[in-house]
């Protein structure tokens, strides 16, 4: 895809080193193309399925990854916290369908419960990343940088030991409310919980991006993004923008919660560790800040996890970390500003 | 309050629109504006001057809101701006073009301006002023569609007055417009302020092209080091030769 070859312009002393990064990225990514080929050749049906599988994390990657993303891009704090809220959005889904609801199979009511545990766990998480905003970073705001960092990071243990309470320390088990099973044509098969996930991600994302562009809350968010005291001076309430920010950030969160709970039917108070630490990196990926970049890091990442789990040619999953991180350091070292990212030469 | 007769003012009108009394402005532990005081009339041009670091930009900051006072106060048409939060200025009728111009560079001329209007509802007046600005400005109407930030530094100033003058305020803070601008393009800014002020609004003018800044204002107040030295019609200040060599850099 991205190897046809263009015109090269003899490189001058001063541009080689772009040009030499810019072709070492496109070999990286040609060499991800021909594992994935070399996968689908060797075997059609698991490739895609393993593509499938690996789809569905990348929605709850990029889902996460947007709460980072849209955090950094407006105040520049990596909100370490925000891994562990996706938890308590798991355990949220659980509480409110499960224990509350008494909802454990999968028919109308059950749709019909979903949604309210969705729009519940949306506003709970929500919520809470604007009370984390309020409480701990708001007053940091003008400390230097590493103080809200470390204030995040404290965060992330108070949400933590918060889910150890709620759920106990062992691993719990949730029915679900999806549809077992999978439609699909001889091997090509997709599971349904699947097309639940892509139904409620996808116009969950189209949502987000006709706020961030069409709507004057959005137009805030973007103008506090580029230069906050520019857009004091327009009249933009700096402060409401912020906690508008946290609050989209955490109904996305909350949305993966809910999904996750629902597709692997497992909650730990520990997971959102690995899962925020993954959805992070997403973030980094596809460019720190950048809202199509978070979601095409989630996906890309998820891709080559579930390939790497699934697929003939893949490592297995002892090495999905492992395959994951080495294609990242690999782009970030000749890409360090992330797929879509600025150089960050550029002033915010 | 009337107007206790400011010294050496010429056009000293009725009610002042802006009035500044005895501001202290601190970044830190450092004081960058000391009792400073002043009035700006409904309808004039007048003109901070003075070197770098005299605290002219601070004080537009404090009025602004972007900076908070330590003593003193700033009336606006009457009312007290000390305690209104940052975002409620622009309410009021004052809008700023800051120092390094600070547009959205991710956003197009048009979002920029659109931004300049952020709080305004009324859609048929915020075309009109839309187009009024893009007829003061023509090149940013060729510009319409471009990023902000990837504009030559002069289209990126007229960009920064048009998003100002796009919230219709009733005084204009302008801090250099002609910073760092080719000589053409200085007095085309100058040219465009005096119109700005025939359609109506006040302005208050920090610049370090002081001589041209006299030119085109009422009256002017010469800062140093955060206080206030000199003050005065603009007129006299430009033929005071003993002014000229010190403050003026002529």
């Amino acid at each position: 895809m991205a190897a046809t070859a263009t015109t090269v312009v003899a490189p001058t002393a001063i541009d080689r080193k772009a040009l030499i990064q810019r072709y070492a990225t496109y070999v990286i990514l040609l060499g991800v193309v021909i594992w994935l080929g070399a996968n689908l050749i060797t075997s059609p049906s698991q490739f895609f399925s393993a593509s499938a599988e690996g789809f569905n994390l990348g929605m709850l990657y990029a889902l996460i990854a947007l709460g980072y993303t849209l955090v950094y891009g407006i105040i520049e704090l990596i909100n370490f916290a925000h891994g562990d809220l996706f938890m308590l959005g798991a355990l949220c889904s659980g509480f409110l369908l499960t224990t509350v609801m008494g909802q454990d199979q999968s028919n109308l009511m059950g749709w019909v419960l979903f949604l309210v545990t969705l729009v519940g766990t949306m506003v709970f998480c929500g919520g809470v990343n604007v009370s984390i905003e309020f409480l701990a970073y708001r007053r940091l705001r003008r400390a230097p940088k590493l103080a809200p960092l470390i204030t995040a990071v404290g965060m992330s243990f108070i949400l933590q030991f918060i889910g150890l309470k709620w759920n106990g320390s062992t691993p719990k088990q949730w029915p679900s409310v999806f549809p077992e099973g999978s439609f699909g044509i001889g091997d090509f098969r997709v599971s349904y919980s699947l097309l639940v996930v892509v139904a409620v991600t996808v116009p969950v994302l189209l949502l987000l991006r006709w706020v961030v562009t069409s709507t004057r809350q959005g137009k805030a968010m973007r103008a506090v993004a580029q230069d906050q005291d520019a857009a004091r001076l327009m009249g933009v309430n700096v402060n409401r923008t912020i906690s508008f920010t946290f609050l989209i950030g955490g109904a996305l969160a909350g949305t993966a919660g809910v999904m996750y709970q629902q597709v692997v039917g497992t909650t730990a108070y520990n997971l959102g560790f690995q899962m925020g630490l993954i959805a992070f990196t997403s973030a980094v990926l596809g460019g720190i800040g950048n809202i199509t970049g978070a979601v095409l890091g989630g996906v890309l990442i998820g891709l080559i996890q579930g390939i790497n789990d699934g697929a003939p040619l893949g490592f297995g999953q002892k090495w999905s970390q492992t395959v994951v991180f080495t294609i990242l350091i690999l782009l970030m070292v000749f890409k360090p500003e992330g797929l879509l990212g600025r150089p960050t030469t550029e002033k915010v | 309050m009337s107007g206790t007769s400011a010294p050496g003012g010429a056009t000293d009108a009725g009610e002042p629109m802006l009035e500044l009394d005895g501001i202290h402005v601190y970044y830190g532990n450092i004081a960058a504006v000391k009792g400073l005081s002043l009035t700006v009339h409904p309808g004039e041009i007048v003109t901070l001057i003075g070197s770098n670091g005299a605290g002219k930009s601070t004080t537009l900051r404090a009025i602004s809101g972007l900076l908070p006072l330590r003593h003193g106060s700033i009336r606006f048409q009457g009312e007290d701006l000390g305690g209104a939060p940052d975002h409620e200025v622009v309410r009021r009728g004052i809008a700023h073009s800051p120092e390094g111009r600070r547009i959205f560079p991710r956003m197009t001329v048009d979002e920029n301006l659109d931004m300049g209007a952020f709080l305004r509802k009324d859609e048929e007046e915020i075309a009109r002023d839309r187009e009024m600005v893009l007829d003061l400005f023509p090149r940013l109407r060729e510009r319409i569609g471009q990023k902000a930030g990837t504009m030559s530094g002069g289209e990126q100033q007229m960009l920064a007055v048009g998003r100002a003058l796009m919230a219709k305020p009733k005084l204009l803070l302008l801090d250099e417009p002609s910073m760092g601008l080719a000589p053409v393009l200085v007095d085309v800014i100058f040219e465009t302020i005096t119109r700005i002020r025939e359609q109506g609004t006040t302005v208050l003018l920090v610049e370090q092209n002081a001589l041209a800044a006299l030119e085109i204002a009422d009256r002017a107040y010469v800062l140093e080091s955060g206080a206030l030295k000199l003050h005065g019609p603009a007129s006299e200040l430009a033929e005071d030769e003993e002014i000229v060599n010190a403050y003026l850099g002529g």
